[in-house]
């Protein structure tokens, strides 16, 4: 596991309750890992305070699972 | 169509004497300090530097962490108290009872610490960092609001906020619902968690608090002479008041009865206190319940520990119930727990309600040398065992308003 999906799944873990073996790179927020519209957006801002990035609502909206969040850190890293 | 009676039968505290009502109620009647120096921040900036901190509380051990981390203390410590005054009751929530279950636990001044850490974070970040939960995790329904989500309480849901009288009014408002015929179950009180840096430094800008720094545990010592103020406290104290038949048809154990409620304003000043407002408090709840003055042996006064108030409550008890006055026990628990604000009134209650069922008043502790201007029984330092038939709890606010519960043994 690279270090940035290790990191991405235990801030997942964190802000949503959810147990380590929950998270999969397919899980979605909402469908498998019982977030509601608020925790989306406290997801999204621990991110950027993680990685240090910021993330625009257009592109926060369509972070909907684990690996659409690995993805997007790993491709607007500084 | 006769009234409908309304007793106590649970009962919840998150108190700085103590989590739990049976903790704390055995180390009131022990006569323990909870004062001490604050640790929640550095109050050496600060004339008061001390209070009455909840000791010892993890908010997992109530509810689930995810939810816990996006509520302010208050709402934790309310929360807290309420699920514990449920259990005792004994009561189960099935889809036949839920929407005859309501809550009405207030605040007086709500979620200030994570205000005051949101406007840091905004300070530093701007508009991005402030957490989609902030509102919810500070406005003072939330208490209402969480325990109906938490137990699948379906009745009435409402807060009331009249700063230091919120947890008497709680309770007799959501009495006056059980006997109107809105709920047939309430659980109801009062939660503070404003040991913040603004409210210590608004308190004392008001100089409303004890700045005895050097021995915080006998800064709270109301009717003494030397008194200098009130000591800040925290917690929650929850009642779970019942329709009297329905109590009594699953055999729950009853503390006592809620047997009037009375409530005034002093139209007079926005922090002083006056003299007339607390007198028809008391006058109205006893007129509330049909009981005459004589037949009320005990109080649990609001005796917060200010040169003004104390002997101001003094006087109004006095104009209240002549020469009765001199019968009564007067206590104030607020000489070992500080004053919880809007926790007050519902901590206190339950203090009046254990008061009553145990048959003994808790000492009013740190009455060295008493003013000679608060001339009643205090009950001063020891715990004392008493016939308590009634008993009246008094709290006053800022804003002049007033609220006065009368309870009697069942």
């Amino acid at each position: 596991m690279s270090d940035i999906e290790q990191r991405v799944k235990k801030i997942v873990c964190e802000q949503l309750g959810a147990n380590e073996a929950d998270v999969k790179n397919t899980s979605s927020f909402v469908d498998d890992l019982g977030a509601d519209s608020l925790d989306t957006v406290e997801l999204v801002m621990a991110l950027e305070e993680e990685f240090d990035c910021e993330i625009p609502d257009e592109e926060a909206e369509k972070i909907t699972t684990v690996q659409q969040a690995i993805d997007y850190v790993n491709a607007n890293l500084k | 169509m006769t009234k409908r009676r309304v007793v106590v039968t649970g009962l919840g505290v998150v108190s700085p004497v103590g989590i739990g009502s049976q903790n704390a109620w055995n180390n009131l009647i022990a006569g323990q300090s909870g004062i001490t120096r604050i640790t929640k921040f550095d109050p050496a900036p600060f004339a008061s530097q001390i209070a009455g901190e909840v000791k010892g509380f993890n908010a997992e051990d109530f509810i689930p962490a995810k939810d816990a981390r996006r509520m302010d203390t208050f709402i934790q410590y309310g929360l807290a108290a309420g699920i514990e005054a449920f259990r005792d009751s004994g009561l189960e929530v099935t889809e036949a009872n839920a929407e005859r279950i309501g809550v009405t636990i207030g605040s007086g001044i709500g979620g200030l610490g994570t205000i005051e850490a949101t406007n840091d974070s905004y300070d530093e970040g701007g508009p991005r960092k402030i957490s989609p939960f902030f509102i919810p995790g500070t406005i003072i329904n939330m208490i209402s609001g969480n325990l109906s989500i938490m137990l699948g309480l379906k009745g009435p849901n409402i807060a009331v906020v009249t700063a230091c009288t919120t947890g008497t009014h709680s309770i007799g408002e959501a009495a006056r619902m059980i006997e109107y015929g809105d709920a047939d179950v309430m659980i109801a009180g009062g939660a503070e968690a404003a040991i913040t840096e603004l409210s210590v430094g608004g308190f004392s800008s008001a100089r409303a608090l004890s700045s005895r720094n050097d021995d915080p545990a006998t800064a709270s010592r109301p009717w003494d002479k030397d008194r200098d103020g009130f000591v800040i406290g925290e917690g929650a104290g929850v009642l779970v008041l019942e329709e009297y038949e329905h109590a009594k048809a699953r055999g729950a154990r009853i503390y006592a009865e809620v047997s009037g409620y009375g409530l005034s304003a002093d139209a007079y000043h926005m922090t002083a206190p006056n003299m007339d407002g607390p007198r028809r408090s008391m006058v109205n709840a006893l007129k509330n319940a049909g009981v005459n003055p004589d037949q009320v042996q005990f109080m649990n006064a609001h005796g917060t520990s200010t040169p003004l108030g104390d002997t101001n409550e003094t006087n109004a008890i006095k104009a209240t119930f002549g020469d009765h006055a001199y019968k009564l026990v007067v206590n104030s628990t607020k000489s070992m727990t500080g004053h919880l604000l809007g926790g007050a009134g519902g901590l206190e209650s339950v203090f009046t309600v254990l008061s009553i069922y145990h048959q003994v008043s808790p000492p009013t502790i740190n009455i060295f040398n008493q003013d000679p201007d608060c001339d009643l029984d205090y009950c001063a330092n020891t715990a004392r065992d008493l016939n308590i038939e009634y008993a009246l709890k008094n709290n006053f606010g800022f804003g002049g308003t007033n609220g006065s519960l009368l309870f009697k043994r069942v």
